[in-house]
């Protein structure tokens, strides 16, 4: 088990070294000269040729590549030509944003997801059943960007009684006012694990269910709950396995309802930067974003063989 | 008594021979769909917004590129448009008929692109093994460490937006989908003892490919293939949602919903109508792939 | 006579991998030094437990798997990579049938083009291949205007071991190999394919390799039989004799182990003791020794050989050698 630990984290290497080269590729793909990328068009030649030295512009592709990732590796995300300031100061109180949504829209997506997967399991072929499966296939469907929009013209234009947009202030929400401004983009965010995690549970505790060794626990006269006990603890495994997954799609994928709630975290950073021709801060982003779900995903591996490890004891 | 008709006694006959011709695979599942009402009626109202929207001009009164000042934001059941019209005075109908082209061919024609590289790639990994498999497995791999709004993003957000960078970000990110799920079942496939008894006869790779992996193969690859379609479209709304994909003024479901997010305050019904076109499009792709999937799990 | 087929110091070890960077941590040693000779017109037996290494040797044979050592001839000729038989002719002189008949079809493919594929893929047109399909269910017993357009899964066990046949025919090879192929029939089914293969050895003029557990039917079919253990041959003779008076401590426990109906034969004990070795750690020197009840210090140190005998009978154990240091030789 160690050695596939092990096997898993250094894999991981190659794949990040992957990631950068693709991120770097794109940016050197990007039409027009990666200088007038960072730099505004009115800068005089001079400048401009004079940071294509600095950059190391004028070397092979190769070697820009290498001096990009070392500079990533100490921490310089390069420095955002809109703004001027640093882009990792932007990146991380934008990230700290995104979480303030992300982890309430997990705990609400997966705690509601589990709950309804496992009462249409318990519940199989009755009407309870079939509307959940309704509900699960409309879920999918659903573009979750419109449905933040349909949310908003409910509550926010007709009803007038949750807000529209933003924050409504920085930082952690210490007030209800504040407060306020979290609950549609949560809800909005947690539609997708809730329909993913549902479908998932309600298939793994049938599948339990139908072991006859549950029959057997039946027929010995033990307790429902118990029953309930042994089959989450089985299908925990898994279940936990997509959560994983869903929370790094939940950080990484933000960005539509981001725009829809205007939201500043790292959706609302990248939306600017696409807006702005801000390529730094754009690629620093798409970067960082897709490090977190490859190191998501190697936590969810360890941790699956670990509980994998520990059951089959 | 002599004279039996020779027509009564050849109806029996050729009735016994077509119930041994057998039925085939893909026959079988015809006979399933045929009686599954929902798949039926999924692909009936896929056709009818097909026709719709390829056949536009006649389903529509309106030019969708034309504003008019004077009859910007009305509302639904307003004289003349019957849906209303969008922020600049374009009638919303003519829009979203219009709009289906484009929405459909940034959530259609990635998936297919992306089936056939992908699946290409997928059945090569999977049938040869080895250091080919490892190769074309970790370069998906490399691809899968990005969300796929994230990848579409990253491509068109840097290259540039547009319809054709879109149906390349959305390909590039089914690519490994695709590869993957064509990989294990061709490694499942062949391993199985038909396709050992056909290395046994001889046979070389492209005649086991052609006559026992494919057929075996190309079911469960074409049932995912749809339900990715329902995921292209949503995702090629979303791209032009946020910008970077189908470029104004076209007209396209995902730019529409962006264009009248602003005018959510004057009138909130209209801003919802492109979503429900998006909504009911990826339902029925995605209802379709689920009929595919219990006709194709026929047990044999 | 020149045997049809020679087989000379067939090996092939698997190696099991893991660890930290996939290194080989163990060596299934699956079939180590097989030699045996296949004339031409018989039938030889090939038995042994589970796991004693008779599928791999098939599959050796038929080059679905490479080996590792050894040498195979058909006919005199070399087979092999650029030697004068290449793979692709042998396939068309050796055939197989397996033992699962559902998973040996594919599915969806009318038990017909099964037939067919093999002779299509060497050459022959498609009516021409189809053709001969029908012909070849006809010789199965399988009427072609019934059958020919079915699929695997409308027919049953046995009569997809039919279909099997058929396509292992289709080649028109000059030897089957039968590996386990009516293991998983019903008896009476069993019995009917048993008969509708020898009957069908005798009309294509065929030689057979019959691979089995079940003693019984092997005696049935063969005129010669090989008893594998553990990837070695151990005895090797004509089947009356080898099962009348059995030589090989391993033959005489196997053939001891058959239940009987004389009521004057019964078992008392455990013709075995000990647990089956693992074929990763095979014991060393005899790989029979740690069940042998006549196991000795010479079994533990040195391999028996496979020593032909005058009779035509070969047995590889020291008991049966004198000299070799064993107290009974």
């Amino acid at each position: 088990m160690w050695a596939y630990i092990v096997r898993r984290l250094l894999y991981a290497v190659p794949i990040l070294l992957g990631v950068s080269m693709l991120v770097f590729a794109l940016i050197h793909l990007a039409p027009g000269d990666v200088v007038d990328l960072l730099v505004p068009p009115e800068v005089p030649k001079e400048i401009a040729d004079s940071l294509r030295a600095r950059f190391a512009l004028d070397q092979p592709v190769y070697i820009q590549y290498f001096a990009w990732l070392g500079r990533l590796l100490v921490g310089d995300l390069g420095i955002s030509f809109f703004t001027n300031r640093p882009v990792a100061d932007e990146l991380f109180s934008a990230l700290g944003n995104t979480l303030m949504l992300a982890l309430p829209a997990a705990l609400l997506g997966f705690g509601l997801g589990v709950v309804l997967g496992a009462l249409a399991a318990f519940n199989r072929g009755t009407w309870l059943d079939k509307a959940f499966s309704a509900t699960a296939i409309t879920g999918v469907s659903l573009p979750h960007y419109w449905v933040g929009i349909v949310l908003v013209a409910i509550f926010s234009v007709i009803l007038n009684v949750l807000p529209a947009q933003g924050m409504g202030g920085s930082g952690f929400p210490t007030s209800w006012e504040q407060a306020r401004h979290l609950i549609l983009p949560v809800v909005t965010l947690s539609l997708i694990p809730m329909g993913v995690i549902s479908r998932l549970v309600r298939a793994n505790v049938l599948e339990i269910l139908s072991h006859e060794f549950v029959g057997t626990l039946h027929a010995k006269g033990l307790l429902s709950r118990r029953v309930l006990y042994h089959v989450m603890k089985n299908a925990a495994p898994s279940a936990l396995a997509l959560m994983g997954l869903q929370f790094g799609y939940l950080l990484g994928g933000s960005i539509l309802v981001e725009t829809v709630f205007n939201w500043p975290g790292s959706g609302g950073l990248m939306n600017l930067a696409i807006f702005r021709r801000d390529v730094p801060v754009l690629s620093a982003t798409i970067l960082v974003l897709a490090t977190i779900f490859v190191v998501i995903n190697i936590l969810v591996d360890v941790l699956q063989a670990l509980i994998d490890a520990r059951m089959r004891r | 008594m002599t004279d039996t008709p020779a027509i009564a006694i050849a109806e029996p006959v050729e009735a016994l021979r077509r119930a041994q011709q057998g039925k085939s695979y893909w026959k079988r599942v015809w006979e399933r769909l045929r009686r599954d009402k929902v798949t039926l009626a999924m692909a009936a109202i896929l056709i009818a917004l097909l026709t719709m929207v390829i056949f536009a001009p006649w389903f529509t009164a309106h030019d969708p590129y034309q504003g008019s000042v004077l009859r910007r934001l009305k509302p639904i059941g307003f004289p003349g448009h019957w849906l209303g019209t969008d922020e600049v005075g374009r009638d919303l109908w003519s829009r979203m008929v219009y709009g289906g082209r484009l929405s459909l061919l940034a959530g259609v024609m990635p998936v297919f692109l992306a089936l056939l590289v992908g699946g290409f790639l997928g059945i090569l990994a999977g049938y040869a093994g080895g250091l080919v498999n490892s190769a074309i497995m970790r370069l998906a791999d490399v691809l899968y460490a990005f969300p796929s709004i994230l990848l579409a993003i990253a491509i068109t957000g840097i290259l540039g937006a547009g319809l054709r960078n879109t149906i390349l970000a959305l390909t590039i990110a089914f690519v490994p989908p695709l590869v993957r799920i064509s990989e294990a079942v061709t490694t499942q496939a062949r391993h199985l003892d038909f396709v050992e008894a056909a290395r046994a006869s001889g046979a070389g790779t492209m005649r086991i490919l052609q006559y026992h992996i494919l057929s075996n193969v190309l079911g469960p690859i074409l049932v995912y293939a749809t339900s990715l379609i329902s995921i292209g479209i949503i995702l090629a709304a979303g791209l032009s949602f946020l910008g970077l994909g189908v470029t104004p003024p076209n007209a396209e479901w995902g730019l529409m919903l962006n264009n009248l997010r602003q005018a959510l305050w004057v009138d909130p019904v209209i801003c919802a109508l492109p979503g429900v076109m998006i909504f009911i499009t990826s339902m029925c792709f995605n209802l379709l792939s689920d009929g595919l999937r219990q006709a194709m799990d026929v047990r044999l | 006579m020149r045997p049809l087929l020679a087989v000379d110091g067939l090996t092939k070890h698997f190696p099991l991998r893991g660890g930290l960077l996939n290194r080989t941590k163990a060596v299934v040693q699956a079939v180590d030094d097989v030699s045996f000779e296949v004339g031409a017109g018989e039938t030889l037996g090939i038995v042994g437990e589970s796991g004693c290494g008779k599928s791999t040797t098939a599959r050796l044979l038929m080059h679905l798997v490479p080996l590792d050592h050894g040498t195979i001839a058909f006919d005199g000729k070399a087979v092999g990579a650029g030697a004068e038989l290449s793979r692709r002719d042998l396939h068309r002189q050796m055939q197989m049938v397996f033992q699962d008949s559902y998973a040996s079809l594919n599915p969806r493919l009318p038990v017909a083009m099964s037939i067919a594929f093999g002779p299509l893929v060497h050459g022959l047109a498609k009516s021409a291949s189809l053709a001969r399909a029908r012909d070849l269910l006809q010789a199965v017993g399988l009427d072609p205007m019934l059958f020919a357009n079915r699929y695997p899964h409308e027919l049953s066990g046995g009569q997809r071991q039919r279909i099997n046949v058929a396509r292992a025919l289709a080649l028109e090879p000059r030897l089957v190999i039968l590996d386990e192929a009516v293991s998983a029939l019903d008896k009476s089914i069993e019995a009917q394919v048993l008969n509708l293969l020898i009957d069908i050895k005798e009309r294509f003029d065929l030689t057979y390799i019959f691979i089995s557990h079940d003693l019984n039917v092997v005696r049935f079919i063969s005129d010669r039989v090989l008893v594998m253990y553990l990837g070695k041959v151990v005895e090797l003779g004509p089947v009356d004799r080898i099962y009348r008076e059995p030589r090989h401590p391993y033959t005489k426990a196997l053939l001891s182990a058959m239940p009987s109906m004389d009521p004057r034969r019964r078992t008392m004990d455990a013709p075995l003791s000990g647990d089956p070795p693992n074929p990763i750690n095979p014991p060393s020197g005899c790989r029979f020794r740690t069940r042998c009840p006549f196991a000795e210090a010479v079994c533990a140190d040195v391999p028996p050989t496979l020593t032909m005998g005058h009779d035509g009978r070969a047995v590889a154990c020291h008991m049966l050698v004198s000299g070799s240091g064993h107290s009974r030789a």
